[in-house]
């Protein structure tokens, strides 16, 4: 793809996510847009060309949606969910957390995840802890698959193993859908990970595979962000190949069995300004009015049906 | 690591032991339940089976069934099936089978299955000649 067109396409996901697509990443825009090129018998080039010169908003937005939606999967990169139960809810309790454990799925996508999370907790050795998933994604479209909780054939396929698809799915037609207790667990809510985070603090972030999309400045915005999203002992869950080094030196690296997980230090230090391009743009410089990151949270609203298992007391961090 | 692939249906085996030969592991091929039940008793050695459900003398639910009755446990069981009824995985499990993978299916899940059977072949695909 020429460099001309790419520079159109990064240009309109850039001014519609915040997603920069740096030049190198002509390969990702050509196997994102070639299923919707091909629906229309155009080339990625042609397709690119049609759109600049000027065509209906909904390809536009269909554009920016294959661009920015993340590839996942069930249980994908297994290290994580497999930890839960028997290393990171341990090293939470240990930290202090209360009775229910606070999950952020951020960045969801298509529900994969914050699924995921619910089984891995609820794999049949005992009752399962009580957890709040919260799971959020900027586009609307993709929540509203999330919240339905459909997936073909293909999609169960991978990486889901069979005994966790009869135990929590349903055959619907020629697909399988998340059974609606565990629907129920997870409030589905669109957010932009560059806006606050949202209210209430969170033992666990799962922030997987989506700093990728962002540029060095942006990926430290959205840590600080997360760190401050965070109950003192909380961790965050990155993608199996990503790291906080050279991004982010307000964070430690844990080991929780299969798991790595991140940990803020607990005086983080400003990262702002002394990054090692200086290349730190206004993002990370947006004051955050939340503070220090061990204030007390303030009151949430209680999620739905797993607040049943609220003790009737204390809900703060001990 | 080896894998027997058990399927009546010759292009089926051939795409099923191909998917497993990329992603590193070699392969032995049976055209029935029976045919890869004698070949394990004559001391075939496997990592993992990987079994069609409707086949001719022994279907694969039986041939699950007695494999595990055999206590051959180091045999990790993956029904390769178009089958895809709820009910049917449910009885495939219970009769022992350890995974289940529904055609058609792509090399991509056979991988994230192997993964789960905990079988990581020394050779991994995807660019390498």
């Amino acid at each position: 793809m020429s460099q001309e067109l790419f520079a159109w396409v990064a240009d309109l996901v850039g001014r519609r996510s915040a997603i920069r697509l740096e030049p190198g990443k002509e390969y990702l825009v050509e196997s994102r847009l070639g299923p919707l090129a091909r629906e229309r018998g155009l080339s990625v080039d042609d397709f690119v060309r049609r759109l600049r010169a000027g065509v209906a908003e909904a390809d536009l937005v269909a554009v920016v949606e294959a661009m920015t939606t993340n590839e996942t999967s069930f249980l994908r990169d297994v290290g994580p969910f497999a930890a839960l139960r028997s290393h990171v809810l341990p090293l939470l309790r240990a930290a202090g957390a209360t009775d229910r454990i606070r999950v952020w799925s951020a960045a969801c996508s298509t529900g994969q995840e914050p699924y995921s999370i619910l089984m891995a907790l609820s794999d049949g050795t005992g009752p399962a802890p009580p957890v709040d998933v919260l799971a959020t994604d900027l586009s609307d479209q993709v929540l509203e698959r999330a919240r339905a909780g459909i997936y073909s054939q293909l999609e169960v396929n991978r990486g889901l193993p069979a005994p966790l698809l009869v135990r929590h799915f349903d055959r619907v037609g020629a697909h399988w859908q998340v059974r609606a207790e565990l629907r129920a667990r997870v409030t589905f809510r669109r957010h932009n990970l560059l806006d606050l985070p949202p209210p209430g603090r969170f033992d666990l972030v799962f922030l997987r595979n989506v700093l990728i999309y962002f540029d060095l400045a942006t990926k430290r915005a959205v840590l600080d962000r997360v760190a401050r999203a965070l109950r003192p002992g909380g961790f965050v869950v990155l993608g199996a190949a990503e790291t906080t080094l050279g991004v982010h030196d307000g964070f430690e690296r844990v080991e929780a069995g299969p798991a790595v997980l991140h940990r803020p230090l607990a005086t983080p230090r400003v990262s702002t300004g002394s990054g090692p391009t200086g290349a730190v743009g206004s993002l990370s410089a947006v004051p955050t009015p939340l503070g220090s990151p061990f204030v007390v949270p303030a009151p949430t609203p209680p999620l739905p049906v797993v607040s049943a298992f609220a003790p009737p007391t204390a809900r703060g961090v001990g | 690591m080896r894998a027997l692939v058990v399927d009546d249906s010759r292009t089926m085996r051939r795409i099923v032991a191909g998917t497993l030969r990329d992603l590193g592991l070699e392969t032995t091929e049976a055209e029935n339940g029976a045919v890869a039940l004698a070949l394990l008793e004559d001391g075939l050695a496997v990592d993992l089976a990987c079994i069609d459900w409707n086949m001719p003398v022994l279907d694969g639910l039986e041939f699950v069934t007695q494999v595990r009755a055999r206590g051959w446990r180091a045999i990790a069981l993956m029904m390769v099936t178009t089958e895809s009824e709820q009910g049917q995985i449910v009885r495939a499990l219970a009769a022992g089978a350890h995974e289940y993978l529904i055609k058609p299916f792509s090399p991509d899940a056979l991988r994230a299955k192997l993964d789960l059977l905990g079988l990581r072949p020394a050779v991994v695909a995807g660019g390498a000649a």
